[in-house]
């Protein structure tokens, strides 16, 4: 059988006194879409930046298609593996363009393959092609975080990480994010794995929920499977989208 | 045009060049320190500290100083290094005009740099870092351009120091538009020091105005407003460079001077009787006392004149007083020993320190010498020049009379004749060959211990020059035949308020007087 695309293997991180994560084991395949659940604090970020190597565990492996993590030349690993996060980062002085190629530019991309690639990924994330010129800062948050998408996906990663990546945005932007992001997972067959503390969203979005308390795994599967957890934490944590879906219900009635 | 304003306006040319390649060189070595500097303050938090406060530090030390500091230095680096490696090089001049004004120019860039790197927000590090940038692409292509705007704000605070700073490149040697400011001072030629704080207030405002377009460009990322500020700098300092293609060559005698008008005024008859009989000359001005000599004993100048009671304290050292003709005799003959120097000669006079008082109030106080002068110090306050309280003179007077001054008050020379007709000070040290002791009514009082050395004025020869026929024949009749009553005159000339002589008018008449021409 194949590598994994993602592996885990009895990863450790402290700091200070603080054990951020405590043994954690994960294996994530091809065309996989994990949410990463769990209160502030609970290690959730922190396993995800051990991924991408941001963050240097203290123990255990992690391993990216069959190769460990601290083999690989950290900056190489990135221009691999795609990133999105909250704040989304765009070079404020470069082009919207410009951000979108930069890892292509970093591969040593020729310019007229960066400018297809841009052209092509505008269209893959909804945004008119103008766009392309214009300067991050004349773009509103949901134009900005799909430019973030554009920019994670350009050089043809197999794995992107996001890190509460529609967090600032407004309900409805979030929702047509979501929802196209999620299409787009499907039509790349990408290994996603994705930071929320919205279970709502985490149980829309992905195939697979791997809820994260205290630094461990105390949950690993698919939202009809968590739902029949007996733990009373993974309980705990469905029980808000169970009484909003019931309220909304109740409200909304039959038309819902 | 007046001719004051004539005459300084020919001269712009050379003045500027040197200006402009001092002040560049100067900026751009500093920006090649500077920056590096700022990155790794912002990278680690250790060095910050000591970055930040040593470019501080180097600000809290007057310009001035600085400047007049890297000559010694320099000077034991050049030993060390013609000892070591058999070449040495010059001290006085460019280089430590150069290093100082480098120094200087750091600390807004420094801190520029690291304020503006540091404050790069978080989340575009992260991106940065996410997209797979090693630490120098992320430099180089994220925080370094955002961080531009900041740096070239710094950059032009910079740049506007730096030009103003230069002006004070001129006592140690190297020509600059304080030129100007320095020699107008010394000769209370107030056009000329105007002359110069424009010309170099002006130069500051156009480099600050380029240099702003440079920063909006950055800031605005419009590449074509930073493109003209660049370009505008650039054909600026070519444009200002030119003449130095002809003024750099060096010209076959260099005359020096110190920094007062019978310098000026003996330079400029010196260099007229080189160019007389045919050889090329160029005046090197505004000498501090102590480096004139060194330049010239290492060859940066050819001649210039000095004053035999300054080489003897100050050259060899000497307290003693054998008296004037054993003074020169032995000034003679240990010079050339020791530096290979020659003294061609005593021109005929002397200017001597010494110390002078207003008539009427020596007359009303009763003192006619030193002796009567230490009775009632106690009430008299003594005003000297800015470095006389510190010369083995005033110590010498000072134990042979036992001085009780009720105050002391140093001035700059012009400002002392001031003060002691307006009555500010009681007694000044002046100098017995300044015609303003004639013109202000003042007596000098004797010195009837002999504390005082003789100070003929005598013709030094560098060592490369001594078998120089030419220059030796060009000199020679100089010698021996200007009383000190032509020199006093010849100096009013020049120091007066009204009716005032250039240097090289007052040499040409003084010549002509004395038929030298």
């Amino acid at each position: 059988m194949a590598d994994p695309r993602i592996a885990l293997e009895r990863v450790t991180k402290t700091y200070g006194a603080h054990q951020a994560l405590a043994d954690v084991s994960l294996e994530i395949a091809a065309g996989e879409f994990v949410a990463l659940v769990g209160a502030s604090g609970s290690g959730k970020t922190t396993l995800l930046k051990t991924i991408n190597g941001l963050i240097t565990p203290d123990g255990g492996e992690v391993r990216i298609e069959g190769e460990a993590v601290d083999a690989l030349t950290p900056h190489l690993l990135r221009r691999r593996i795609g990133y999105v996060f909250q704040e989304v980062g765009l070079f404020p002085h470069l082009t919207v363009a410009e951000n979108i190629s930069i890892t292509p530019k970093l591969l040593g991309w020729d310019k007229d393959r960066r400018a297809a690639r841009a052209a092509e990924l505008l269209d893959l994330v909804a945004l008119p092609q103008e766009m392309g010129a214009r300067f991050p800062a004349a773009l509103s948050g949901g134009q900005q975080q799909r430019i973030g998408v554009a920019r994670a996906l350009a050089a043809e990663p197999h794995i992107v990480l996001m890190d509460e990546p529609f967090g600032a945005l407004d309900p409805l932007t979030r929702d047509a994010l979501g929802d196209d992001y999620r299409a787009l997972h499907e039509r790349l067959n990408l290994s996603t794995v994705m930071v929320t503390h919205d279970m709502t969203e985490a149980l829309l979005l992905a195939d697979r929920i791997v809820v994260v308390a205290h630094g461990r795994v105390i949950a690993d599967g698919a939202p009809q499977t968590l739902a029949a957890s007996s733990d009373p934490d993974v309980a705990a944590l469905l029980a808000a989208p169970r009484r909003q879906a019931e309220r909304l219900r109740a409200r909304l009635g039959d038309a819902a | 045009m007046s001719p004051q304003v004539e005459a300084a306006f020919a001269r712009l040319p050379e003045y500027l060049a040197w200006h402009v390649l001092l002040s560049a060189s100067a900026l751009g070595l500093g920006l090649l320190i500077s920056l590096p500097l700022a990155v790794a303050a912002s990278r680690n938090r250790h060095i910050r500290w000591p970055v930040l406060a040593g470019a501080s530090l180097i600000q809290t030390i007057p310009s001035l100083a600085l400047l007049a500091l890297f000559f010694p230095l320099l000077l034991v680096i050049s030993a060390a290094s013609e000892d070591l490696l058999g070449y040495g090089f010059s001290a006085l001049g460019f280089l430590p005009a150069l290093l100082a004004l480098t120094l200087y120019s750091m600390l807004p860039i420094v801190r520029n740099g690291t304020t503006g790197i540091l404050s790069v927000s978080p989340a575009i590090i992260q991106a940065a870092e996410g997209v797979g940038m090693t630490p120098r692409q992320r430099l180089l292509q994220v925080e370094l351009p955002l961080a531009a705007p900041v740096i070239m704000a710094g950059v032009r605070t910079a740049a506007v120091w730096t030009i103003g700073a230069a002006t004070l490149s001129t006592p140690v040697g190297q020509t600059s538009l304080g030129n100007y400011i320095f020699s107008g001072l010394q000769t209370e030629n107030w056009v000329l020091v105007l002359f110069g704080c424009g010309a170099s207030a002006l130069l500051a405002m156009v480099t600050d105005q380029l240099l702003g377009l440079i920063e909006a460009g950055a800031a605005k990322r419009d590449i074509r407003r930073a493109a003209i500020g660049g370009a505008g700098i650039l054909i600026g300092i070519v444009v200002a460079l030119t003449p130095l293609i002809s003024f750099g060559k060096p010209a076959s005698y260099v005359v020096g001077a110190k920094n007062f008008s019978e310098q000026y005024i003996l330079a400029e008859m010196i260099a007229e009787r080189i160019e007389d009989l045919g050889g090329d000359a160029r005046m090197k001005e505004d000498l501090g006392s102590a480096i004139a000599y060194r330049a010239l004993a290492s060859g940066e100048i050819d001649v210039y004149v000095d004053y035999s009671g300054t080489l003897w304290a100050n050259v060899l050292n000497r307290e003693d007083n054998p008296g004037r003709q054993a003074v020169l005799e032995e000034l003679t003959t240990e010079l050339a020993e020791r530096d290979g120097v020659l003294v061609l000669g005593s021109l005929g006079f002397e200017n001597a320190y010494a110390l002078a008082m207003r008539q009427d109030r020596a007359t009303a106080l009763g003192i006619e010498s030193l002796d009567d002068l230490a009775r009632r110090s106690g009430g008299l306050t003594m005003g000297g020049d800015l470095e006389f309280f510190a010369r083995p003179e005033w110590t010498a007077i000072n134990e042979a009379y036992g001085f009780d001054f009720r105050a002391r008050r140093s001035f700059q020379p012009t400002f002392m004749f001031r003060a002691v007709t307006s009555g500010d000070v009681d007694v000044i040290s002046a100098f017995s060959s300044d015609g303003r002791i004639a013109a202000d009514n003042l007596v000098t009082l004797a010195d009837p211990r002999q504390a005082l050395p003789p100070y003929d004025a005598v013709v030094l020869i560098a060592p490369d020059r001594v078998n120089d026929a030419r220059l030796l024949a060009a000199l020679r009749p100089l010698i021996g035949s200007i009383p000190v009553e032509a020199m006093r005159d010849a100096n009013y000339s020049v120091d007066r308020d009204a009716d005032k002589l250039r240097p090289v008018e007052a040499a040409r008449s003084l010549s002509q007087q004395l038929g030298l021409d």
